[in-house]
């Protein structure tokens, strides 16, 4: 290929005051394909989306889940999207941004949701994500605790778990915590 | 410094035998002869990503080759632990901007070749500064950067209207990896043969241990260690993120993750494996960086000169027992949408996006409905969600021609349902839009007929 080396080296010693139209960068292959997930989202009714940096950045975007029954029925929980460029070969990170009393998200944000660590697959998309958080709220699994003494409680007396869930959504403590109003 | 004439015989010896001879092994339009050779030392300029193990050895390999035009970009800082293998540092120039010391290194012992460097990220460069080199030589050690550069590299690749790429837009690059005793070297024609992002499957995914394994059950040092990482540190430093290079947060890491194994009566956690787990490091075999790098560098010099066909187009090398490589050839993927040549359309500067988005449910190569429609980094529509669909509608009334800067040309990406065979599947595609000109009908000085 030298020759054309050589050829293109000249041409552009000709042209270098021309104005140089050098492309623009494209999108990453992950924006594409963020965009074909976003674009086709179908989203449960229990669930909004907000892109706070408007239309043209869907690496960052936040959901709000008002779950429609169960023990979250009335609470209003909001998770923030973090999409890499190389998605999908990489899960997307979501934190819960609300305070929430749950056995899989803990005091930080952090949440157990197998699909979003160990059992990632580029075949996933973001509405299976988004499904799988709102399944977090109708079916919190004591099995695979983040916060353990929430999961203890639901475990042993569910009673109990489903009175510390309204109390902390409605805004006091749950023992030594305490959750702001999120209803 | 030049070199000495009567010097120059001897020095270019083994050079001069693969560039001087014809053979029946050469690659394309091969044309023997120290023009040839001249040549080589004067139009062949190539990049040097990443100044780490592998780039450091490539340096020093295409410099002693007789490349002469060479640059190098490395964003990080000599460290104590990589100087046992990245050869061209020295326990003084700890602290100091790799990309820099490897330049000034090879420069002092290699004479006539001159390389610049450039201590920044990737992604401060802009388009110029990568259109400017005949190949990219890349030894880096994350799937992140080589996704970016293929990107870069791929988005001056053009098609012809047969769908053939045009060779002068071509950009090779080859690429070197190492883990352990393991790597690869390839060559990657954008356009010939597959990129980086039509076989990105070739990474095997991180392993993710289950958040919840950390919080309860951790059983390996590694899961403490990730414990501390990932849910001990946002609980006590609430906010503040956590940097992998800072010696004091790797630090915290570590004794949080001793204190957690302690708990757990599990063994084996120590600061080395702290950084290790943390930041996804595998220990670096020297030997294998030094292989890996003289494969890609002959590349380099065989795209350069055809002295002899290149490899086709993926190289695997296994240390681990005994020795084992392998050479296979990966095929890319048609619709790939970064290295693909796309669907060509041809349209009037006066159809509108709604009109466009109509076009492409009837268009024989593509029967895509309820499009999005996207064009570098800016959504024109998108069918979905509500919100989003709401800040793009007004866009529909618009000519596309005018969304797109009124330019005689450009790539524009869709996604959508497809209809195939009565099938239907969700696809994202790439399209060449090109607009007609109509005579007298804009003040184009673009003209089209260059």
């Amino acid at each position: 290929m030298i020759k054309l080396f050589k050829v293109k080296e000249k041409q552009r010693e000709m042209s270098e005051n021309a104005n140089g139209r050098a492309p623009v960068k494209k999108q990453s292959a992950g924006e594409l394909r963020l965009h074909k997930d976003i674009g086709e989202l179908n989203l449960p009714k229990t669930t909004t989306i907000s892109f706070p940096n408007g239309k043209d950045d869907l690496m960052n975007f936040e959901i709000t889940i008002r779950p429609d029954e169960g023990y979250y029925l009335g609470g209003i929980f909001v998770f923030t999207f973090q999409v890499s460029p190389v998605y999908p070969h990489e899960a997307p990170k979501v934190k819960c941004k609300t305070k929430v009393y749950h056995p899989n998200i803990d005091l930080e944000g952090n949440v157990c949701l197998n699909i979003l660590r160990e059992d990632w697959k580029p075949v996933l998309n973001i509405n299976t994500i988004i499904y799988g958080l709102n399944h977090l709220f109708t079916q919190p699994n004591h099995e695979d605790p983040l916060n353990h003494e929430a999961a203890a409680v639901l475990r042993d007396n569910p009673k109990m778990f489903e009175s510390n869930v309204r109390r902390a959504m409605a805004g006091g403590y749950v023992g030594q915590t305490f959750f702001p109003r999120c209803m | 410094m030049a070199d000495p004439v009567s010097q120059a015989s001897s020095r270019w010896r083994d050079l001069d035998k693969l560039l001087l001879r014809p053979g029946n092994l050469v690659g394309p339009n091969f044309d023997p002869g120290t023009e040839l050779r001249d040549d080589l030392q004067e139009y062949a300029k190539v990049l040097v990503v990443g100044a780490g193990g592998l780039g450091c050895e490539l340096l020093k390999d295409l410099a002693l080759m007789g490349f002469r035009n060479l640059e190098v970009i490395d964003m990080d800082r000599i460290e104590v632990s990589n100087l046992n293998r990245q050869f061209l540092f020295r326990l003084q120039d700890v602290g100091k901007p790799k990309a820099e010391v490897a330049a000034h290194r090879v420069m002092e012992r290699v004479s006539g070749v001159d390389i610049v460097p450039h201590f920044c990220r990737i992604q401060d460069k802009d388009l110029e500064f990568y259109n400017k080199f005949n190949i990219i030589a890349l030894g880096l050690d994350s799937i992140e950067a080589r996704s970016y550069i293929n990107d870069v590299a791929c988005s001056f690749l053009e098609y012809d209207a047969e769908d053939n790429p045009c060779e002068e837009t071509i950009k090779p690059m080859v690429d070197g990896g190492t883990e352990g005793f393991k790597g690869h070297a390839r060559v990657i024609m954008p356009g010939v043969t597959p990129c980086f992002e039509c076989t990105i499957w070739l990474f095997p995914p991180q392993v993710k241990f289950p958040l919840c394994t950390l919080a309860e059950t951790p059983r390996t040092a590694a899961h403490c260690i990730e414990y501390a990482h990932l849910i001990k540190w946002d609980e006590v430093h609430g906010g503040k993120p956590f940097d992998a290079d800072d010696p004091e947060h790797m630090q915290w890491v570590y004794s949080e993750a001793v204190k957690r194994a302690e708990l757990f009566g599990i063994p084996g956690v120590t600061y080395s494996l702290t950084q290790g787990v943390v930041k996804n490091i595998i220990p670096a075999i020297a030997s294998t960086n030094a292989i890996i790098s003289a494969a890609c560098a002959l590349e380099t010099l065989k795209i350069a000169t055809s002295c002899s066909k290149t490899l086709s187009n993926y190289l695997s090398y296994n240390g681990l027992e005994g020795l084992h490589t392998k050479v296979t050839e990966f095929v890319r993927d048609k619709d790939c949408p970064v290295c693909g040549p796309g669907v060509l359309l041809e349209l009037d500067t006066t159809t509108t996006l709604q009109k466009f988005i109509e076009l492409l449910e009837e268009y024989p190569k593509l029967h895509m409905s309820k499009a999005s429609v996207t064009y570098r980094g800016e959504n024109l529509y998108m069918q979905a969600p509500p919100v989003l669909e709401e800040m793009t509608r007004s866009n529909l009334t618009v000519p596309l021609f005018d969304l797109m800067g009124k330019i005689p040309k450009g790539i524009v990406h869709i996604s959508g349902t497809a209809t195939k065979n009565d099938k239907k599947t969700s696809c994202t595609r790439k399209l060449r839009v090109l607009f007609k000109v109509i005579d007298g009908d804009t003040d184009m000085d673009t003209a089209t007929g260059s």
